[in-house]
């Protein structure tokens, strides 16, 4: 690869699989227990997530060496802030409507402990373009797992993707509901998110036995 | 060797710095974007009114606004008249007056009268300002639209509902600031505002019951208009639960008025 080293492109690809944020990390349950319910708001909240990472990690970055070690917590807490409250005053001005969509996602993101996680645990010690890549691929590892949970509450729990419906009609007795297959309810409460989640850990622990802990 | 931004005095400084400078940038942003957001605040409060009388570029199953350059001018067009009316703290109504008595009295629109506000000053046990919108819907039928306001899950949730002189709904629009996406949030999806019309907020002997959103009511179709209940989203019980109590707590307020309006007809 021209543009990437092999080292950098690991910093993507890392955290799509073997250290993946949500299974390996165990970072930003929170978030894919709350929001999962449906196709659509995990995809809304993965690019969020993705930009404000990718910038976030790079802010952070760049003030790596003028933070105080004892307060870099709270300047980390009052970066992401300061961005998802600019982004969503942009937003209110220029484009209403999606931020209408958005500001649910806004509290969400302060508080997700991925962001949190990787300035601590990378964009402290590292520059500003590896910070980037770092950033953009955890983020991609969030959105990849957000978005897997998020297709099978939706499919099972309301037998529909992104709010079309794919099973058919529950109430007209329709496609597969003709056969007596019925919407599972509870995969649209939190706690199924966090077992789809454990199954997903699951899966990838058995094929990989490197991840497992002894 | 302690690292220069070790010391007490660095971190002091760089605490300050960083306040006045995320302080100063935020302060900044907000107030020079505050005109243009209240203007979208605005046009928003007019989609929603007319969304509620069926004034709205819906297509078949999603909700969508009548287009915020079309908004001023159908606002104007179809909404005949914009009442206020007073009530005391026991709910009668102390006066009434139309959108250019107001106007003239206070200098704001009434479509613009904060309804959170007029909650807290009637707890206080003072007077409440009820806005009613009078229009017609697109079958040409006189619709009164009153705003409401409540708590779901997480925070604030609000709507207009448009009823007929009867008080039967006629149109309904909800939103909110912070359920749950996929769960709570879906009280802004058509499937379940649209259930709402048609519903009776009297009960068979004329006296105000309201709206629940009630799970499990073996009517998931909602084909049952007199049961003063549609069905429920599964999973938002406290946002479902938020809905009924605006409806009938802020809706009750405009039943005297209903009651005069066909007093006076008979």
């Amino acid at each position: 690869m021209g543009l990437l080293s092999k080292k950098d492109t690991k910093l993507i690809t890392d955290p799509l699989a073997d250290n993946n944020p949500i299974t390996i990390q165990v970072l930003g349950i929170c978030s894919a227990l709350a929001i999962t319910a449906e196709l659509e708001a995990s995809i809304v909240m993965s690019i969020s997530v993705l930009f404000v990472m990718g910038v976030g990690n790079v802010v952070i970055s760049l003030m790596r060496n003028i933070i105080p070690s004892k307060i870099r917590i709270i300047a980390q807490l009052i970066v992401v802030a300061t961005l998802v409250i600019i982004v969503d005053l942009v937003l209110k001005a220029f484009a209403y409507e999606l931020s209408k969509t958005l500001s649910v996602f806004v509290g969400l993101i302060i508080t997700n402990c991925i962001i949190m996680g990787r300035f601590e645990a990378f964009a402290l010690g590292n520059g500003p373009w590896r910070s980037f890549l770092d950033g953009i691929g955890n983020a991609l590892g969030y959105a990849v797992i957000l978005i897997i949970v998020g297709f099978f509450r939706e499919l099972l729990g309301s037998g529909t993707l992104l709010g079309i419906p794919v099973l058919g009609d529950p109430i007209e007795k329709t496609g597969l509901y003709a056969f007596g297959y019925e919407n599972n309810g509870f995969m649209l409460l939190s706690p199924m998110a966090l077992i789809v989640v454990g199954i997903i850990i699951w899966v990838q622990r058995t094929r990989n036995k490197a991840l497992v802990e002894d | 060797m302690e690292k220069r931004t070790d010391k007490n005095t660095y971190t002091v400084i760089f605490a300050i710095g960083m306040v006045l400078v995320v302080g100063s940038l935020l302060a900044y942003l907000a107030s020079s974007l505050k005109p243009r957001i209240s203007e979208n605040q605005r046009l928003e409060k007019q989609q929603n009114i007319l969304y509620a009388m069926g004034i709205n570029d819906n297509d078949e199953t999603s909700a969508v606004f009548i287009s915020t350059d079309k908004a001023p001018e159908a606002f104007d067009a179809n909404v005949q008249d914009q009442l206020v009316i007073t009530v005391d703290a026991n709910g009668t109504i102390v006066k009434k007056q139309s959108r250019d008595e107001y106007f003239e009295e206070t200098n704001q629109e009434p479509y613009l009268i904060d309804v959170k506000k007029q909650q807290a000053s009637a707890k206080d046990g003072g007077e409440r300002k009820l806005p009613l919108f009078v229009g017609a819907n697109k079958e040409g039928k006189t619709v009164y639209v009153a705003p409401i306001y409540g708590k779901g899950l997480w925070d604030a949730i609000w709507g207009y509902v448009a009823m007929d002189e009867n008080m039967v709904v006629q149109g309904a629009y909800f939103d909110h600031k912070g359920e749950t996406p996929g769960l709570g949030a879906n009280i802004k999806q058509r499937y379940f505002m649209d259930d709402f019309t048609g519903e009776h907020l009297l009960s068979n002997s004329g006296e105000f019951k309201g709206i629940t959103v009630a799970k499990g009511n073996a009517d998931p179709k909602n084909n049952n208009k007199t049961d003063n209940e549609v069905d429920a989203i599964a999973g938002a019980t406290i946002t479902g639960d938020g809905v009924s109590a605006m409806i009938k707590k802020d809706l009750k307020l405009y039943k005297p008025y209903f009651d005069n309006l066909k007093n006076q007809a008979k």
